[in-house]
């Protein structure tokens, strides 16, 4: 009952922060229409980092404390943040092309983005290799550990060489800012895209939570 | 003082093992220089081309060297069921992963300086005037390299397919390593040398952190 309320709050909100970035929120003034892409891409973004700090945080749970809750929620973190950074690499180009003139460029947030998704990957493909599940979760924890730890080194590295991305319009100093409205439309598509991630990743938690018992059964069944 | 102990002991094993078949430092000196001849068709190898692309050549052939010459450390011991004893033996796991790191980096560095000359010979670019700091830009990308090369491996060598994964888990992790040593090479390489200490800096830190991280999470890949 409460998951099906919660999903349907969230249906709600996903809809009303599409209507408002395509109605409610003012054209701007000089890339026009195509800006407001915007208002799916860059709080996707926002989203899919804080999807990958709750892995992180979930991989250093697992190792200290070695509950198979911690590398449930890891996995699944894991697993929403890629989809979302792949939706912030797939909306990334749309955008640029009609304003940059190119579909991508190897400048630093870019770049850095990529390189991100790469990490994951591999991450979730470690964790397909690996057939013992404490095993795995142990191995993959640490990975994940390292994995979040390079991000800023990526983005650092990437920075100092090359950057063409358009600066932060949120605090990013003098120059930048935005409309309050399209501040306000942002913030709905912020909320909107948390609670669907918040959503997806309790229901794989408790797909893995589903698969981790029966796997167990399994090999109990197996055993005797 | 007991760690250092240890480390050299197991430093001294490794380099046994290795001088007795010398098979990792031949290997990765030949797929070396299979990489730089097979790099010379792509394009056209003259001063000035070579001055723009060899720094990346060089340092896309020492990753990809290092990706194949991390593969062993850990599966060896693994095939040999030594890492049982390796780890009753030793009073800090992170011993062994010094160890091997060091010997590692040992390796990787000679068969470097070993190629250095055979570079600049078939790319025709002089190195001889910056060996100093090019020796230094060498050892910093070498260890972060063999750091999380290291730990990486102890990862691998737990899944299937395990040849294949240490490359897709590594390379991802090493973009800053990448970035930070060909940059600083292709400024020793340049009409007016000059030692960038920013990257060196930058690779030093790489270093520190995923070398504090070998040592905090480490010993968690080790267990049974």
């Amino acid at each position: 009952m409460k998951k099906n309320v919660f999903a349907f709050l969230v249906v709600l909100m996903l809809g009303w922060a599409a209507y408002a970035s395509f109605f409610v929120a003012p054209t701007e003034n000089t890339m026009g229409v195509i800006q407001r892409i915007f208002y799916l891409h860059m709080p996707s973004a926002i989203v899919a980092f804080c999807a990958f700090l709750t892995t992180f945080v979930a991989n250093l749970l697992y190792v200290f404390r070695r509950q198979n809750r911690w590398d449930w929620l890891a996995v699944s973190a894991a697993e929403v943040g890629l989809a979302y950074i792949t939706v912030v690499l797939i909306t990334g180009p749309i955008w640029a092309h009609p304003v940059w003139g190119i579909w991508w460029t190897w400048d630093a947030r870019l770049t850095s983005t990529f390189v991100l998704w790469l990490l994951y990957v591999s991450y979730l493909l470690l964790r397909t290799l690996i057939e013992d599940p404490h095993r795995r979760a142990l191995a993959s924890a640490v990975y994940g550990i390292f994995a979040f730890l390079d991000v800023p080194l990526v983005h650092m590295s990437i920075r100092w060489w090359r950057t063409q991305h358009p600066q932060p319009v949120l605090m990013g100093g003098p120059g930048t800012g935005l409309d309050p409205q399209m501040k306000i439309v942002l913030l709905y598509s912020f909320i909107a895209l948390l609670s669907l991630m918040i959503f997806l990743v309790r229901q794989r938690y408790e797909l893995e939570a589903l698969r981790g018992e029966a796997d167990a059964l399994r090999r109990e069944a197996e055993a005797a | 003082m007991a760690l250092l102990q240890t480390t050299a002991t197991l430093f001294n094993k490794e380099l046994r093992t290795e001088l007795r078949s010398r098979e990792l430092i031949t290997t990765t000196i030949v797929f070396i220089v299979l990489v730089v001849v097979l790099f010379s068709f792509t394009f056209d190898p003259t001063s000035t081309e070579s001055r723009r692309f060899g720094p990346g050549l060089l340092w896309l052939a020492f990753l990809f060297a290092a990706s194949l010459m991390l593969q062993p450390c850990f599966l060896r011991e693994q095939l040999n069921d030594t890492l049982s004893a390796l780890r009753m033996a030793s009073p800090d796991p992170f011993a062994i992963f010094l160890a091997k790191l060091a010997a590692n980096t040992m390796f990787l560095l000679f068969t470097e300086l070993l190629m250095l000359p055979v570079f600049a010979v078939l790319y025709n670019v002089p190195v001889w005037h910056v060996l100093p700091s090019l020796a230094l830009v060498l050892f910093a990308g070498s260890v972060g390299i063999c750091v999380a090369g290291t730990a990486v491996a102890a990862i691998s060598a737990q899944a299937r397919m395990r040849e294949l994964l240490l490359p897709l888990l590594l390379l991802p992790l090493l973009t800053p390593v990448l970035i930070a040593s060909t940059e600083a090479t292709a400024a020793l390489l340049a009409d007016k040398p000059e030692l960038r200490m920013d990257w060196v800096g930058f690779l030093a830190a790489f270093d520190l952190v995923f070398l504090t991280a070998l040592w905090l999470f480490g010993e968690f890949l080790l267990e049974e």
